[in-house]
């Protein structure tokens, strides 16, 4: 375990030195101030407490929508993270002649691929979790409203970006830094096509269009739980309320069973042995 | 005790491709071994399935008794790569400490100063490695194998990027070394740096041994060549002690002595001879 924390420790001070979390930082602060300033204005301009003739609660639809908007911007930014921080984890840094000193050492290849991976997916499910809150939060300041859940968004973001990242560190012991990276990305946005496709399905009452949607999830979890985390945004709103969220671009989440989440969990240990059992067998 | 370093009917095939064949070699404690061959030969291959990096298709590999790339064969070892590369946004201070907690060295700042001393680098070790000449890294990865104190050290190509004066510090390097008895198989296409510092050689070609004992008995004599009035004779397999009895019986033969030669190969000549034209891939 010693050894894992080594690992996991050189890998964070690179992304110090090479300033990976200072830019990280600034650019996230750039992205919240944004957030602030577009919130603030959108409540300036609308009454929180109005009600349309329907009786829907104007103010609730926007916070939402907005939230929900800066979950899905949460997610892209964790996700660029985890891949950035390990696409060339093991393929990529063995062909620059990295790795193998690493290697000759008293250490085994599990315990580099642990330390690599607790490093990134450590930094990634602290970085999602504190941007959603820090978003809420700017929601709750500007428009007055805070989400129905906190705690499961949070943990269903974390545990999404560390599932990305499980697939990236994985991808890197059978593919190349570029390839991996693009391959990464690519299933990260036919996930996320999945869920739109679901909710699409959801709103014209297509059986087939859910049932891809469903399906994804179980193959892309991390698809699974960013629903899950939107879902919980409003999972106490009722009423025309809830139907005017549902007819925005954030809306419809399908709320996922116990049962996505332990399968989740699952899902990471077989990736986690998927990449343990090819490292071990690469020539390096 | 078990060899620092055993390797037997080591085989290893890439595709269609045979880099090793069968190759068996012993590097006893404190022996200093040299690996020469062309490109291709197999030399690297065997280096890295020696340090566990590469999974051989048959045969095995001990380093002090324990199979290569084991936990416990990777504590015994020091390991320098032909292409190795550092970070280069740390220091060299910095990688040695990181060596020093993978190897779980206690040896401390004064393992580290004590083994930039030797490679040279006493003053260097606060520098980052991007700023390094390609020489002054490959001291740095001189040092970087030697933490821990390892007792067999699998050097490849150690002095590629050196000049001759780094290559002369390389050298005193491995003879403190032998004087400490730790073991080296030292993988280089320099021969006179071989021949000058191993007690023996291995010559592998397409993927096979083909050649090993001492510098001197691998650059044995070539037999001996007498100068006569018929004109120069050649006893191939004469040896120098021969001489005095030959040119005897030539003598007592009749024969009128003009001159007498012992002939003797040169490593690199032996080298030649054992890897033919080519030797690699």
């Amino acid at each position: 375990m010693n050894q894992v924390r080594v690992i996991a420790a050189f890998t964070l001070r690179e992304s110090l030195r090479r300033r990976v979390f200072l830019v990280v930082a600034l650019l996230t602060l750039a992205f919240l101030g944004l957030y602030a300033l577009g919130t603030w204005q959108l409540f300036q301009e609308l009454d929180k407490n109005e009600l349309d003739a329907a009786g829907v609660e104007l103010g609730i639809v926007a916070a939402a929508t907005l939230l929900g908007l800066a979950m899905f911007a949460t997610l892209f930014l964790g996700t660029v993270l985890a891949v950035f921080l390990t696409l060339g984890a093991v393929r990529g840094d063995a062909e620059r002649g990295l790795l193998q000193p690493l290697l000759v050492r008293p250490v085994t290849r599990r315990t580099l691929l642990l330390g690599r991976y607790a490093a990134a997916a450590t930094v990634c499910a602290a970085y999602v979790i504190a941007v959603f809150l820090a978003t809420a939060v700017i929601t709750w300041i500007t428009g007055d409203w805070w989400p129905d859940r906190i705690v499961v968004p949070a943990l269903g973001l974390a545990l999404a970006v560390a599932l990305i990242a499980a697939l990236s560190l994985a991808g890197s012991v059978f593919l190349s830094a570029n390839a991996n990276g693009i391959a990464v990305f690519m299933v990260f946005g036919a996930g996320l096509v999945a869920g739109l496709l679901g909710q699409i399905g959801e709103g014209l009452g297509s059986d087939t269009l859910q049932n891809v949607a469903n399906v994804s999830s179980w193959l892309l979890p991390f698809e699974g739980l960013y629903q899950a985390a939107l879902a919980g945004l409003t999972a106490d709103t009722v009423g025309f309320t809830k139907l005017a969220i549902n007819l925005g671009p954030f809306g419809r989440a399908h709320a996922v069973g116990v049962d996505l989440w332990l399968w989740a969990l699952v899902y990471l240990g077989l990736v986690g042995v998927w990449a343990l059992r090819g490292f071990a067998r690469r020539d390096l | 005790m078990p060899p620092a370093l055993s390797v037997s009917g080591l085989e290893k095939t890439y595709g269609s491709v045979r880099a090793l064949t069968g190759v068996d070699i012993e590097v006893g404690e404190g022996e200093l071994v040299g690996l020469l061959g062309p490109n291709g030969a197999g030399k690297s291959t065997l280096v890295k399935i020696a340090c566990g990096l590469v999974t051989p298709t048959a045969g095995a590999a001990a380093v002090c008794g324990a199979p290569a790339g084991s936990v416990e064969a990777h504590r015994e070892l020091g390991y320098l790569a032909e292409l190795f590369r550092f970070p280069d946004w740390c220091t060299g201070e910095e990688l040695l400490v990181l060596h020093q907690k993978l190897a779980e060295s206690e040896g401390g700042a004064a393992e580290r100063a004590e083994l930039l001393e030797l490679v040279g680098l006493a003053d260097a070790g606060g520098r980052r490695i991007g700023t390094m000449s390609k020489g002054m890294q490959q001291r740095l990865g001189l040092a970087q194998a030697l933490i821990g104190g390892p007792r067999m050290l699998l050097l490849d190509e150690p002095t590629s990027a050196l000049d001759p004066a780094g290559r002369r510090t390389v050298r005193a390097l491995l003879e403190e070394l032998r004087g400490r008895g730790v073991s080296v198989l030292l993988n280089s296409h320099l021969l006179s740096e071989v021949e000058l510092v191993c007690d023996r050689v291995a010559i592998i070609a397409r993927g096979a041994l083909v050649a090993a004992g001492t510098p001197a008995e691998l650059s044995h004599a070539g037999g001996v060549e007498v100068e006569t009035a018929s004109g120069a004779r050649v006893f191939a397999e004469a040896r120098r002690e021969d001489a005095p009895r030959i040119v005897r019986e030539l003598v007592a033969a009749g024969e009128e002595v003009y001159g007498v030669r012992v002939l003797t190969s040169t490593l690199e000549d032996a080298y030649l001879e054992a890897v033919g034209d080519g030797g690699g891939r």
